[in-house]
């Protein structure tokens, strides 16, 4: 066992690396896994009927004539599960009194959005099952649709539900001066100098992942094996069994390849709950993908926000205070986070901002329009907009240069660690270095230059410049907070590593991707940590079997949670093959040192001994120290001491043609401070593919309702995320402060992009047309809301 | 029912099918080949693209009868049988064109296409030539590098 053979070399860290990804192999050459692939003997295709009203009761529905479809097994509607169905999940009752009318999956007596299913049919094939929805006669008695969260909420407004006394679910406070972590809002608007006040609306998006959800599943004797397209394997596994009465050692739930998420996986979904109560009434495998247009119509939305917003500063351009009124509209129903995704902005209107008072209060209200939930950023991109735009008014209201205005209020670098306004202890960062980077690569004073010397000829192709000094809060999250925040969960991550008799290594992971890379980045983890080569790493994730524990992914936790729960697993493999090797070298444990994989005595360079032969030994089992249980494995659970703390500067030109309205971005740069890179490739990918959702929000995409409550928006053709035409190419750069409370200093960068570009655009936008009297430019900012801008605003 | 005959992937068929099926759903439901996937319903996302009789179509546009007699190529078709990715497959993988994966199959296919119309395309002409192709977790900035590495990389071979 004990090799004499050269010294280990030190192999070039893994961590640092663009490392082409693993995951790429069976993608580029069609070998996928997509649930809709799947196809299981005796499978039955569902179709779910959706209601085409935003409101109404149900006065009949008649499933007989689709009976006697060709191909149809059976068909059900909400009456047939009405007892068994339960609730679709909302795990974040944000307050104690929040109301909670319930969300049936299959709609019983009432529907409250277009979308909404009534019935659905199990068929031998899916054409069979689509062919047999006409069929289906249900009469409607409309009630009045509710749109428009001021009006739900006046008195005398129709009631989304009929079991409640109000379309106000709940109302979530935070002050900092009865929270003790700042001053009284209200001083601050009593003896402000400058008050500024902003109204913005937080358009409704639509996650608009490109893989339709699928669900297919197998009952197996009591219980059933659920693939679904979803970002929450462990947590759908822990719903199902909830809601449905079906004991959680029954259900096992896999996410096979996954196509995109954005949040728009994170709920339990009624399509999912439906496709396990046909299956397990049949008893036969069952499958349900929705189409394109079922999915932008009934897959959750996200945003719809209404944000007031007050400031308050000094002359001379000190920030006093903040005050943050939100309307947040749920759609007609609660879903798994929903209620807590403005929560989650709430910590994060004062950014990067020493701001000594600030009140933030949100109004949760019910609608008949689709339920909403998280999307990208979940909360932290609205905060972030509207702070970033209200800073730029400030600097208008000021007359001070926007970028100046921020150097004032920003924390220092120096002053970090920083505990805010809100009680969050920003670990580390550094604005100044961040933008001072950013403000050269664009080269902003000539730009500044070429803006002052168009608007003195009055070109009609104007210049605008915007700038984004955001931060937000990933790793989510520390247990004791979620619960503080009345989450029905912890936010912990598991990982466990098994080294197999020939050396190479199982990674099982509780986070598992849709696209983010996790197989390569949690390679090259590991790679250093053991010293083994990343080719010889397998990640295991996904399946409620064979990754038993986890809590998903979401809010750029993977790496922040995740990624440290594997280091923890690796050292637990390094601590317990340390006493296999001092055992097999005739050393003390003291005497030994660990480097590139192989353990060797210090002083004493021929005395190693590799991990690869521990692992044969702990295999073999023939020579262990007494007592040592054989293998070589491990499992570690972390649960993060504190949020991470991304932030970074991003700043845009657009070329804005005053005569028609369109806005070309010309120039996007980032700086963004991420800490430590795993995979730099990796991480730029997800900075851009961040950024195009962020400008998507500012230039392109609306989930639109008419006055009756439809959905105008419902296709690829109207709702449009932007294609490659759409988008320039963007400058990313970095600086790296590591975090300080994880081993690695790693941040997280899966939302960075969205949340900063979104206002870094609006802003640029604005400035463009600052001296023809507009203040604001509605999102998302189409030729002809820019247009109108400027009309309106050379007539005040 | 009606009878086609059509090759894919090298492979001859003949199969009944029904005069509205779609090309995409006789390539998945009929004959397997679900390396093609469905990602909407409007022919706006280009996922379905695949390349039949040697030109780009979006196999959600095409009726499977109009394909009888045809030969068609899928993204599962593209490599070498010996494994060799094609240089599009390749560079989408050398330079981190794709993450979630969902829309790449079409998307190498219309690329591919793309630089049999025009091998040295500048930067304008792909973003233009791939925009009947949505990406949502890219932001297109890899995909339109891993086009321009294709073109490098046929005119140098």
């Amino acid at each position: 066992m004990t090799a004499v053979a050269d010294a280990p070399t030190t192999a070039e860290p893994e961590i640092g690396k663009s490392r082409r990804r693993k995951e790429d192999a069976h993608l580029i050459t069609g070998r996928t896994t997509w649930t809709d692939n799947m196809s299981v003997p005796g499978m039955l295709h569902l179709a779910v009927l959706r209601s085409p009203m935003a409101h109404a009761t149900i006065t009949s529905i008649d499933v007989s004539g689709a009976k006697q479809r060709p191909g149809v097994v059976a068909v059900f509607t909400g009456q047939d599960f009405a007892e068994t169905q339960g609730n679709v999940p909302c795990a974040w009752p944000v307050t104690p009194d929040m109301v909670n009318p319930g969300a049936p999956s299959l709609a019983v007596t009432q529907v409250n959005h277009v979308g909404e299913i009534v019935a659905v049919i199990a068929a031998r094939t899916k054409v069979a099952a689509q062919d047999a929805l006409e069929a289906i006669d249900v009469e409607y008695e409309p009630l009045a649709p509710v749109l428009n969260m001021e009006d739900a909420i006046a008195q005398g407004a129709q009631l989304v539900h009929p079991n409640t006394t109000s379309n106000k679910s709940y109302t979530w406070v935070f002050d900092s001066g009865t929270a003790g972590t700042g001053g009284a809002i209200d001083d601050a608007l009593a003896s402000a100098e400058v008050t500024v006040k902003r109204r913005f609306i937080q358009q409704r998006l639509i996650p608009a992942f490109m893989e339709p959800r699928s669900t297919v599943v197998q009952p197996v004797g009591e219980g059933v094996l659920v693939h679904s397209s979803t970002q929450i394997p462990h947590i759908l596994r822990t719903m199902l069994a909830l809601t449905l009465g079906i004991p959680e050692q029954k259900v096992r739930v896999v996410a096979p390849d996954v196509g995109g998420g954005f949040g728009g996986k994170i709920p339990v979904t009624p399509e999912e709950i439906i496709t396990t109560l046909v299956a397990r009434r049949l008893g036969k495998p069952c499958k349900y993908t929705e189409s394109r247009s079922e999915s932008l119509m009934s897959a959750h939305h996200g945003r719809a926000q209404i944000q007031d917003i007050t400031i308050t500063a000094k002359r001379d351009g000190t920030i006093t205070g903040l005050d943050v009124h939100l309307l947040a509209d749920m759609g007609a129903y609660l879903r798994l986070v929903g209620p807590g995704v403005p929560i989650l902005g709430a910590f994060m209107y004062n950014a990067i901002y020493k701001i000594p008072a600030y009140r933030f209060v949100c109004d949760g209200i019910f609608t008949t329009k689709t339920p909403t939930d998280a999307y990208r950023g979940a909360g932290r991109p609205e905060a972030t907009f509207a702070i970033e735009r209200i800073m730029d008014e400030l600097a208008a209201e000021l007359g001070m240069d926007p970028m100046q205005l921020r150097r004032q209020n920003w924390i220092k670098h120096e002053e970090f660690p920083f505990t805010t306004v809100c009680g969050l202890t920003y670990d580390s960062g550094n604005y100044e270095a961040a933008t001072d980077k950013a403000l050269e690569l664009i080269g902003w004073d000539a730009l500044r230059a070429e803006q002052a010397d168009r608007r003195a000829r009055k070109d009609p192709v104007q210049l605008g410049l915007g700038i984004s000094t955001f931060t937000e809060m990933c790793g989510l999250a520390p247990s004791r907070v979620l619960g503080s925040l009345d989450y029905g969960a912890g936010g912990w991550e598991n990982a466990s590593i098994r080294v197999l008799a020939t050396g190479k290594v199982e990674v099982v992971t509780g986070s598992s991707p849709h696209g983010q890379g996790h197989e390569t980045a949690f390679s090259q983890i590991v790679a250093d940590r053991l010293g083994v080569p990343f080719d010889d790493i397998e990640i295991i994730h996904g399946d409620t079997q064979s990754s038993p524990k986890g809590l998903d992914t979401y809010g750029s936790r993977s790496l922040a949670v995740g990624g440290i729960a594997i280091v923890h697993a690796a050292d637990k493999v390094i601590e317990k093959a340390r006493r296999v090797a001092a055992h097999l070298l005739e050393a003390s444990e003291d005497d030994l040192q660990f480097e590139a994989g192989t353990f060797s005595v210090k002083g004493s360079p021929g005395s190693l001994v590799s991990l690869s032969d521990i692992a044969f030994a702990t295999f073999a089992a023939h020579n262990l120290p007494d007592g040592m249980e054989p293998s070589l494995d491990s499992d570690a659970t972390y649960d993060p001491e504190n949020f991470s703390f991304p932030h970074g500067t991003h700043l845009c030109a657009v070329d804005i043609d005053t005569e028609t309205g369109r806005v070309t971005i010309r120039k996007y740069v980032c700086v963004d401070d991420i800490g430590n890179p795993i995979n730099p490739l990796i991480v730029e990918g997800q900075v851009h593919g961040g950024l195009a959702q962020g400008i998507a929000q500012a230039l392109f995409e609306e989930a639109v309702y008419d006055d009756a409550g439809n959905l105008t928006t419902g296709t690829f053709v109207d709702y449009t995320p932007p294609s490659a035409a759409d988008l320039p190419s963007f400058t990313t750069d970095r600086t790296v402060s590591p975090s300080t409370t994880n081993p690695l200093g790693v941040k997280g960068v899966g939302e960075a992009g969205t949340i900063a570009s979104t206002p870094a655009v609006i802003n640029a936008v604005v400035d463009a047309l600052r001296p023809f009297g507009v203040t604001d430019v509605r999102m998302p900012a189409t030729p002809e809301r820019v247009w109108r801008a400027i009309a309106e605003g050379a007539q005040s | 029912m009606t009878k086609i005959n059509v090759t894919v992937d090298g492979i001859s068929y003949a199969d009944e099918v029904e005069p509205r099926t779609l090309l995409v759903h006789y390539l998945r439901e009929q004959i397997g080949k679900v390396g093609t996937v469905v990602g909407c319903d409007t022919s706006n996302c280009g996922a379905c693209t695949v390349d039949l009789d040697g030109q780009s179509v979006k196999s959600c546009s095409v009726l499977a009868v109009q394909a009888d007699g045809s030969t068609v190529t899928t993204i599962e078709g593209l490599a070498a049988a010996d494994g060799t990715l094609h240089p599009m497959q390749q560079a989408f993988h050398d330079n981190h064109a794709l993450q979630c994966g969902y829309c790449t199959p079409g998307m190498i296919m219309a690329a591919r296409d793309l630089l049999m119309q025009n091998p040295n395309p500048s930067e304008a002409e792909i973003r233009e030539g791939i925009e009947g192709n949505l990406c949502r977790c890219t932001g297109y900035q890899n995909i339109v590098r891993a086009v321009q590495a294709a073109a490098a990389a046929v005119v140098t071979s």
